[in-house]
């Protein structure tokens, strides 16, 4: 549905996004995942036809977003980050004003908004001006002008920005049960959101693509370098310690937070395979108490951080991703 | 056509809906009541004066009130259009909804139309309130009415080239009084370039004069359609478009 291929784009000297690549497949939900100013917004626009690449192509169900801008446009739904709304405009004035806009016929106008009012839960603010909507309810009339003309692709940019918890849960139930009818692409700077809501993650860094997998694969693709098990002891705190360390393949160990007055302590254990029998055994041959024993993974959160953080410092050499459009099950 | 329409109505609509469209309405129609009374109470009173002297016939009412009226008007189009045309695009570009019309299946040029359109439908209530004035002379004076159509199609013109112009010089900014006082500037450069002319014998002289506006009206205002009059308010008039145009292709680099 989406493709990109060598998409670079310039401002002045100034390198916004360079050579990304990647292919969404209809139906899937895609999250874009990077701090602010890595180039998510940059290269929504571009498959919006907003902005046009400096180099490469893009395509958008078939149609070049250069060669066959008014095409694209016609098949995407687009959110951006400050919802595009009129605030001197009544709810329904606005979205008849977007459907003619969008090229919907005038006969089936009516029956669009109300649809799209429907979906967006905001048929009981329809008369009213967006100006005086709080901040949710306008996020939500943006959200309905992206869908008035049931796009096929969805292109979301921080759809929950700014909104409190409810709102957000919100918004993302909307995202959810939007799939499937729509290929999505949202873009955050929170990563639960996106390990929630979408079936794939592109996480963007500067302006290049530094991962692409499901959020699940992420994750126990980066454990393995970055694993940990987490023990909880009785027995004498300095003897632990040093015991735990000197079973091998522990890198190192560090002291957790005393649980009902024992305490825990977090064996580092790098790549190696799975540690626990080994570690349960020095514990039980040393005759102490093992209350708990568990794997800890990274979280998304902390892949997030390795990823970005690795390609800014160039320490460690991010695994080459390569879009797999097909190979998860993103729906 | 539909989307320039579509464009053209919101425009419209947004005029009526916040103050803007009522102020410039309503100062627009007090000043030119003013004017149109003034040259009114002068014919008048010169119509009597000439009325006692043997030999002198009727006095043109066209020359006498339409063409000073019109002539007064276009000097309150520098006032008033800037209010007209410094939101068009500067508004959008602010509110972040021109995002909204440049990812919409439209060309840009029909969204250019479609605000130009629009301003356009506020200046036709502008002029239609002015005919008001004069639809009086119908009844008590030998209006000619045909040339005061044609000073009007001047009127419509003179105000599409300010509105062409000064939409342009708004897609270059998101400050709408920004946007608003060098649309002044402008309007009062090109009202006064042709002082040049009354200084000036050069060519440079002559090419400042052949820039202002004024000049071009003359004509309109008698009643004549001068092929080169229209021509250079058509000029003008495609030229802010065009301008407008790439101004806004250029909204997508910089954003």
């Amino acid at each position: 549905m989406i493709k990109v291929q060598g998409v670079t784009k310039r401002y002045g000297s100034m390198t916004a996004v360079r050579d990304i690549s990647f292919e969404v497949a209809a139906g899937e939900i895609v999250g874009f995942l990077g701090p602010n100013g890595a180039g998510k917004t940059t290269t929504m626009r571009i498959l919006t036809g907003f902005l046009p690449p400096t180099e490469g192509t893009a395509e958008v169900a078939g149609h070049s977003v250069l060669d066959e801008p008014i095409e694209v446009k016609r098949n995407i739904g687009y959110l951006p980050e400050i919802p595009p709304v009129y605030p001197e405009m009544e709810v329904d004035s606005y979205l008849e004003f977007v459907a003619r806009l969008k090229g919907i016929p005038n006969a089936r106008i009516a029956s669009a908004i109300d649809a799209v009012l429907e979906k967006t839960s905001i048929a009981h603010v329809r008369g009213k001006l967006i100006g005086k909507l709080s901040k949710g309810y306008r996020q939500r009339v943006g959200l309905a002008q992206a869908l008035i003309h049931n796009p096929k692709v969805l292109i979301l940019d921080e759809p929950t920005a700014g909104l409190d918890p409810a709102q957000i849960r919100e918004v993302r139930e909307l995202v959810k049960s939007l799939a499937g009818d729509h290929t999505i692409i949202l873009s955050s700077h929170i990563l639960s959101e996106v390990s929630d809501t979408c079936g794939r993650v592109i996480i963007i860094s500067e302006g290049a693509i530094v991962a692409t997998d499901s959020p699940a694969n992420l994750i126990a693709r980066l454990q393995a370098g970055g694993g940990a098990i987490e023990l909880e002891i009785d027995g004498p705190a300095e003897d632990v310690e040093t015991r735990l360390a000197s079973v091998e393949g522990v890198l190192s160990v560090s002291r957790g937070p005393d649980v009902a007055a024992r305490a825990t302590w977090v064996a580092h254990t790098g790549d190696t395979p799975d540690m626990r029998k080994r570690l349960a055994q020095a514990v039980v041959e040393s005759g102490w108490g093992l209350y708990g024993l568990k794997q800890t993974g990274m979280s998304l959160e902390d892949i997030f951080l390795k990823l970005t953080a690795a390609e800014k410092i160039g320490a460690v050499e991010p695994e080459p991703v390569e879009a797999a459009a097909t190979e998860d099950g993103a729906q | 056509m539909r989307n320039i329409w579509t464009i053209a109505r919101r425009e419209l609509r947004v005029y009526f809906t916040s103050p803007i469209g009522y102020i410039v309405l309503a100062m627009f129609a007090v000043m030119f009541g003013w004017f149109f009374a003034s040259s009114l109470i002068i014919f008048a009173r010169v119509s009597a004066q000439a009325a006692m002297q043997p030999g002198v016939e009727g006095l043109n009412v066209n020359q006498y009130i339409v063409q000073p009226t019109l002539g007064n008007c276009t000097i309150m189009l520098l006032l008033t259009m800037p209010l007209i045309t410094m939101r068009l695009f500067a508004e959008e570009q602010k509110q972040g909804t021109i995002e909204l019309l440049l990812t919409s299946p439209i060309s840009d040029y029909e969204i250019i139309l479609g605000k130009w359109l629009g301003g356009m439908l506020l200046y036709c209530c502008m002029l239609l309130i002015s005919l008001l004035n004069f639809s009086v002379l119908l009844f008590y004076a030998p209006l000619d009415w045909r040339a005061m159509l044609v000073a009007y199609l001047g009127l419509l013109l003179w105000g599409g080239t300010m509105m062409a112009l000064g939409g342009f010089i708004s897609t270059t900014t998101t400050n709408q009084i920004v946007a608003g006082s060098i649309s002044f500037g402008l309007f009062l450069l090109l009202f006064v370039l042709v002082w040049a002319q009354s200084y000036s014998q050069s060519s440079l002289g002559q090419l400042a004069g052949y820039l202002s506006m004024p000049p071009h009206f003359d004509q309109f205002s008698k009643g004549v359609i001068e092929l080169k009059d229209a021509t250079y308010y058509l000029t003008a008039i495609g030229l802010g478009l065009f301008l407008s145009k790439r101004s806004l292709e250029s909204v997508r680099w910089k954003a």
